[in-house]
């Protein structure tokens, strides 16, 4: 047997891997050695299953060497605290899902610095290595394992809780892990475009399990899902940014946002008043369902977009609404509306970006320059920059 | 876990006024009856201040806090909760949350 199926097993068992981890934790309090224990029973994996062959029951497998491990180490401890904890993982049958959803919230705890929340659910939840986050953030390796260990020193010391929050604090910090999985979707420039977001995906499944009445995790999914689906039309072949109006929507991925689509009505079908993740998954949807771009729905994403600015609002979402409402109700009257958003927007690229665009369309085409130049001044990066410049040589 | 809550007095802070707020007997009668207050009281303010060190061997008295701040601690509450998410509950429901701000310190026993 190669090592490739026992990777493979333990890719399988990575949430099972996580859930054994948040017992450990929980029933001793000790990160550290939950961790070690955890770390052990898959280093093992990966050097008896190649002999010994895949167990039938991985998980199980792995839970009863980690636990024999953590006792093992508590005994040689022989303190007071160690027995307490013994005992308490001899009595303790097997892990609640309840455990994972108790990490998931420890580790996204807003007392917390982000990124440290961001390194900690790596981490933990999703069972990446220290040096594999490190580079995902492009931050060395000890600075990563300083960061890692100071959120743990912090969970400690300000008591932050292991459980799942109180009802009246659940929506609040639900949308706080949220917030924490988009970012990784959205971030880990030192990895190869979308691994990250592969990763973020996974875990936005896996709250949506642990949470199945809850609609914003599966707005959040479903969001994921459709902008993960149109991921690889989203630059040609040179590596250049291709916007979304010109991307080859055959090519968009047909599962992903029919399952998106599935998640948005099933949340849809709670009735509760959408929140900022089914609404964002909303405009996604709009613009997966159109056939192509001049049949997408533009009334019904400026109603969405109005919507979004009431629940959440923020100047971004303004230029949003107004490329949205230039769509629906001609470019001048979307340049009005981005008029009054410089200020709020002060060196953000994309509203002289938006603006060059819609004078380009408008044939103004000396004040188009002026506006992607402007742009092109405060693009954060060399796809960026290089659309802008195809766009000005264009004009 | 006992923190200690300072209830600081921030004049740039906004106050949007909530059907929630409630007033400072209010806050105190709901922690008494969940017993999660050791003590706490009022402080004067830092105009009231003295400051003492030992400076070139000598006692030195100076009138006024250490730090010059806009922000001043009004007041200070010893909470005993069962974890930082209590704390924060208690906090939260503070009236001096709403245009001021509370900061919670845990504790650091002798023995850690």
């Amino acid at each position: 047997m190669t090592a490739d199926p026992v990777r493979a097993a333990l890719t399988a068992v990575a949430t099972e891997r996580a859930a054994i981890l948040a017992t450990l934790i929980r029933v001793t309090g000790d990160w550290e050695l939950a961790e070690d224990c955890v770390q052990d029973a898959v280093e093992r994996a990966l050097s008896r299953w190649p002999v010994e062959g895949v167990p039938a029951s991985t998980a199980g497998w792995l839970t009863t060497v980690a636990r024999n491990r953590a006792i093992d180490v508590l005994r040689r401890r022989a303190t007071e605290r160690a027995k307490l904890q013994e005992v308490a993982l001899m009595k303790e049958p097997e892990s609640p899902p309840d455990d994972l959803l108790r990490l998931i919230f420890t580790c996204c705890h807003p007392a917390l610095p982000i990124e440290a929340r961001v390194a900690l659910t790596l981490r933990t939840v999703a069972g990446l290595s220290t040096p594999e986050i490190a580079r995902a953030f492009l931050v060395s390796e000890p600075t990563m394992s300083q960061r890692l260990l100071r959120a743990k020193g912090r969970i400690a010391h300000a008591g932050i809780p292991y459980r799942v929050p109180a009802p009246d604090q659940l929506a609040e910090r639900t949308g706080g892990v949220l917030a924490v999985l988009y970012l990784v979707f959205n971030e880990g420039y030192g990895w190869r475009e979308g691994d990250l977001a592969a990763e973020a995906l996974r875990l936005s499944r896996l709250l949506v399990e642990l949470m199945p009445t809850e609609d914003e995790p599966r707005g959040l999914l479903a969001l994921m899902l459709f902008l993960q689906g149109r991921r690889a039309t989203r630059f040609d072949d040179n590596g250049d940014l291709v916007p979304m109006e010109e991307q080859d929507r055959s090519r968009w991925d047909g599962a992903m946002v029919a399952e998106g689509l599935w998640h948005l009505r099933r949340a849809a079908s709670s009735g509760t008043a959408p929140g900022p993740y089914r609404l964002q998954a909303s405009i996604a949807a709009c613009h997966a369902e159109a056939v192509d771009a001049p049949s997408t729905d533009w009334a019904l994403i400026v109603r969405l977009y109005d919507a979004l600015a009431e629940a959440q609002p923020s100047p971004v979402i303004d230029l949003n609404r107004a490329i949205a409402s230039g769509f629906l109700n001609g470019f001048e009257a979307g340049l009005d509306a981005m008029d009054g958003l410089d200020e709020a927007l002060a060196g953000y690229y994309l509203l002289p970006a938006a603006r060059g665009d819609f004078l380009r369309r408008l044939g103004r085409l000396d004040e188009a320059r002026t506006a992607y130049t402007a742009a092109l001044g405060l693009a954060p990066g060399e796809a960026e920059r290089r659309l802008l410049e195809r766009r000005l040589a264009e004009l | 876990m006992k923190y200690m809550m300072f209830v600081v007095v921030d004049p740039d802070a906004e106050e949007t006024p909530r059907a929630e707020d409630i007033t400072i007997e209010e806050w105190l009668a709901d922690v008494e009856t969940h017993g999660t207050r050791v003590t706490g009281d009022r402080l004067r303010p830092t105009s009231d201040a003295t400051t003492v060190r030992i400076s070139k061997g000598e006692v030195l008295v100076t009138d006024g806090p250490f730090t010059e701040s806009k922000e001043w601690i009004a007041g200070f509450d010893i909470l005993d909760c069962k974890d930082l998410d209590e704390a924060i509950q208690i906090a939260a429901r503070h009236p001096q949350a709403n245009g001021g701000k509370i900061e919670l310190r845990p504790f650091w026993p002798m023995d850690e």
